[in-house]
């Protein structure tokens, strides 16, 4: 399989204080990857160094083999690269159905238009009333975001992720927060959408983790400590470690 | 249904008003619906980036004042018959002056934007500001245009047959670019960009994450909103026969802002109400008492302290209740 | 050279008053997030106030308790009314809201004192002028204004760094959440920092009057002044105010004394004037553009 994102060396600090220690990893085609560690670790660091907004102060990142290292936002986006926000960040005046349309309408282009209608974009909308109806907010396609539960909402950043057709899925902590049964929903879409984007999955759930996960790397103090499949994780002594007394958590 | 019933009516009306105030013999009447009509136009471009782009500009009389001097530098030049710069001749015809003015004003807009928006927050109000009190000072020390006095037009620039000296015709020709003013921005902001800038306003980080660099959005309607602010200036310099820096100073700026507040920050017909409701209070202020400012500063900070969305939302509200009385 | 240094001494003077008001205004801003365009109200409130006692008294120095003591007195009496109710609202509605108070305060004035300027007498110890160099006659007063905004300067950079209220203030303007989540009686905070910055303001207003007009509208001639010195300091910093005012100042006279005379030795001197004035009135603006540009939080941003 080839791999689609590949970071090396990457490096990043706040004053004196190092975030990321010469992060290098890589996802592949079709893979998802889990990246996991204690707070603090320097994930959500890292997701932000990935997705641009953060700058990197050494390393590189390859999406599809070029190097976008230097690349803004939205050119990353334009690349295919989508992302899920930790804290969930939508269009809140907007109705679900009108945020995955924006995430179309970007995608599709043509948004310094002035003299047409943005409601008029017959292919826009279809294609989000489609992803609506395919998803566990089918029924609630007219409601606006500031009206929707907690779960309903990393629900609906996962939608618009996905509607943006990113060849590779940044998630951030897209179970935090979630009850049971979201969870298990949460676990079900992501199992889905495997096929079709690979995933930098960074997760405290490892529940989710293991159901998920195809390969994990473990994040501590900035620097990747291990990586592997998920029995090798599951048995690296240097992981328990770095987890110690949380053992429970990690089964 | 009944929105395009109220629509039509107020066109009626608005048609009639020469007829209606000649009747009345209330000429000064017919000034102030063109007033209102012209300065509507100017808060509804300030409103687009104000209330649909949530950016704060505190220095948009500048282009108001920029599309002014342009029609007023250009009939200067006319008049006396040299080329300004030795190249461009003057002119008096409105269809030139007019889109010259829009452009001239977009072009401002372009540069005071671009750097302007390179800051956020406070700075830019700030900024933007500081640009406008500059041109400001610009046209105070520009002696071959009249320096502080400004430039006093001969005539008002000339249409293709029609008699722009009556004042009739001349309201009328601005009732009709009002009427295509406002259907074009309501058509920009239904429009793919109008979204987006919308969507820029609610949640910058949300847009670029989608693939939207908010810059080249923010610019873009600020030239827009620069050049909508240009034509409102250049038919008020028209209407004065008249353009001077004070129509850039920084309290014009804070005026235009009053009237987008007054009549509903981000709603589409709401400038036009508070550019409306703000001329009729001055004037008759004005009228009442010498001490009007004072009146004028307390009803402003009710609307602000106690209403949210200005004149559009208590028309809202009265509708809403009116049409649950019927039922 | 004498020319230069009286002229340079003028800046300076102009400096304190315009760190007097952005002292005022950045922390306002900075630690309760909220634009008061009002704040040369309270600076026009303390030199009226101060004069009219003055004026019948017949003592320069019976003004000045007046002018401390109304210019707080209305600062405090429109954060209770008005300011309050803006701390959570955006920046539009509060720069509408006090740009309303700007108008009322501007009439009241005009009710109460007609719209002709005042003028105040100095005491008699500071008429006439010292030579403070060979050559260089100043008048003391003056000297007593700097002297005066930099004793200000002192004590507040004491308050802020050595003393409790002052460690709030502190970690306000860097952080408003924290304070808040310290358990701090933010109100009583915000009622201190907007009173301060008011005394302040109506000090520079009543030392104002003997050298400028004491008129309606002198607050917005100073305010805009003011908030470009807030802007460039960076918003919240008491220091930036104080460096970027004393700087703006020497710069803003500077500039208007001797452009004006540089630009006529290559035009006419009617059309030299005016550019030379237009020039140096659009100084301070350009200044703050390029501030900005390069740093776009102003010079010394809070927290960045």
């Amino acid at each position: 399989m080839s791999v689609i994102l590949s970071i090396e060396g990457l490096v990043k600090t706040f004053g004196g204080l190092i975030a990321t220690d010469h992060v290098s990893l890589d996802v592949r085609e079709g893979e998802i990857h889990a990246l996991i560690g204690p707070n603090g670790a320097g994930k959500s660091t890292l997701i932000n160094q990935l997705c641009g907004e953060l700058t990197s102060d050494e390393g590189t990142i390859r999406l599809g083999g070029q190097d976008i290292t230097g690349l803004k936002v939205p050119e990353r986006v334009a690349l295919g690269l989508g992302r899920t926000f930790q804290i969930t960040s939508l269009l809140d005046e907007l109705t679900v159905l009108e945020n995955v349309g924006m995430a179309i309408q970007v995608r599709e282009g043509g948004n310094f238009r002035i003299f047409d209608l943005a409601r008029k974009r017959r292919a826009v909308w279809d294609e989000a009333a489609a992803f609506v109806a395919g998803s566990g907010l089918a029924n609630r396609a007219a409601i606006r975001v500031a009206d929707l539960s907690h779960g309903e909402k990393k629900q609906l950043e996962l939608i618009v992720a996905l509607a943006m057709k990113p060849r590779l899925l940044l998630l951030d902590e897209p179970m935090a927060g979630l009850g049971h049964v979201e969870s298990q929903a949460m676990i079900g879409m992501l199992s889905e959408t495997r096929k079709s984007a690979a995933m930098l999955l960074v997760e405290h759930d490892m529940e989710a983790v293991f159901a998920l996960a195809d390969r994990i790397s473990v994040l501590v103090y900035g620097r990747i400590i291990a990586s592997g499949t998920v029995d090798e994780i599951r048995n690296n002594p240097a992981v328990r470690e770095a987890y110690l007394g949380a053992e429970d958590e990690l089964c | 249904m009944r929105n395009r019933i109220l629509a039509l009516l107020l066109i009626c009306v608005l048609i009639a008003l020469p007829t209606i105030t000649r009747e009345l013999g209330e000429a000064s009447l017919l000034a102030l619906a063109t007033r209102i009509l012209i300065y509507g136009m100017a808060a509804a471009s300030l409103n687009f980036i104000l209330g649909y782009g949530g950016m704060v500009s505190f220095g948009h009389a500048a282009f108001f004042g920029i599309g002014a001097y342009v029609v007023g530098i250009l009939a200067t030049h006319h008049a006396s018959g040299e080329p300004l710069f030795g190249i461009i001749p003057g002119t008096d015809q409105m269809l030139v002056t007019l889109p010259l003015a829009v452009l001239v004003a977009g072009a401002f807009a372009a540069a005071i934007g671009a750097l302007s928006l390179r800051t956020g927050g406070v700075q830019f109000i700030m900024i933007t500001l500081a640009f406008a009190q500059m041109l400001f000072f610009l046209f105070v020390s520009l002696k071959a245009y009249g320096g502080e006095d400004g430039i006093i037009i001969s005539r008002t620039n000339a249409l293709p047959g029609l008699n722009m000296r009556d004042k009739a015709t001349f309201y009328y020709v601005v009732l009709a670019i009002a009427v295509l003013f406002f259907f074009g921005l309501r058509r920009l902001t239904q429009s793919s960009f109008g979204t987006v800038i919308s969507g820029i306003r609610q949640n910058e980080r949300r847009m670029a994450a989608l693939g939207i660099p908010a810059y080249r959005y923010k610019l873009y309607a600020f030239i827009l909103s620069g050049m909508g602010a240009g034509l409102a200036g250049a038919l008020m310099a028209n209407f004065l026969r008249f353009a001077s820096p004070d129509m850039m100073h920084w309290t014009k700026s804070g005026e235009l802002m009053i009237m987008v507040i007054l009549g509903g920050v981000g709603t589409l017909f709401g400038p036009f109400l508070g550019a409306g409701a703000f001329l009729i209070l001055e004037t008759f202020l004005a009228e009442w008492s010498e001490n009007w400012p004072f009146a004028l500063g307390l009803i402003l900070l009710v609307v602000v302290l106690g209403t949210r969305g200005g004149l559009q939302a208590l028309i809202d509200r009265v509708t809403a209740l009116v049409r649950g009385g019927a039922k | 050279m004498i020319l230069v240094l009286e002229q340079i001494l003028n800046g300076l003077q102009y400096g304190v008053m315009l760190f007097l008001l952005a002292a005022g205004l950045t922390l306002i801003f900075g630690i309760m997030g909220v634009i008061n365009l009002a704040h040369g109200s309270l600076y026009m409130v303390g030199a009226y106030a101060g004069t009219y006692v003055a004026a019948e008294t017949g003592s320069f120095w019976l003004g000045l308790p007046a002018a401390l003591a109304a210019a707080a007195v209305t600062g405090l009496a429109i954060e209770a009314l008005v300011i309050r109710r803006l701390y959570n609202r955006d920046h539009l509605d509060q720069v509408l809201a006090t740009f309303a108070l700007i108008l009322m305060f501007n009439q009241i004035i005009v009710m109460l004192f007609g719209r002709s300027p005042v003028f105040t007498l100095l005491p008699a110890a500071f008429d006439g002028s010292v030579e403070i160099l060979p050559g260089l006659f100043y008048p003391p007063y003056r000297l007593l204004i700097i002297g005066a905004g930099l004793l200000v300067a002192v004590g507040l950079y004491f308050l802020i760094n050595r003393t409790r209220i002052g460690m709030l203030v502190r970690a306000g303007s860097t952080n408003r959440d924290m304070v808040r989540a310290l358990g701090v009686d933010i109100r009583l905070l915000y009622t201190v920092v907007f009173g301060l910055g008011a005394l302040l303001a109506g000090l520079a207003g009543y030392m104002a009057g003997p050298i400028l007009a004491v008129q309606v509208g002198m607050g917005e001639q100073i305010l805009l002044a003011t908030f470009v010195v807030v802007v460039i300091g960076g918003v919240g910093s008491i220091r930036g105010a104080f460096v970027a005012g004393i700087a703006l100042g020497v710069i803003d006279t500077c500039l208007r004394a001797f452009l004006p005379g540089l630009l006529r030795n290559v035009m006419p001197a009617s059309e030299a004037d005016a550019l030379g004035v237009g020039i140096s009135s659009m100084g301070i603006y350009l200044l703050m553009a390029l501030v900005l540009l390069i740093r776009p939080k102003g010079l010394f941003a809070a927290g960045s």
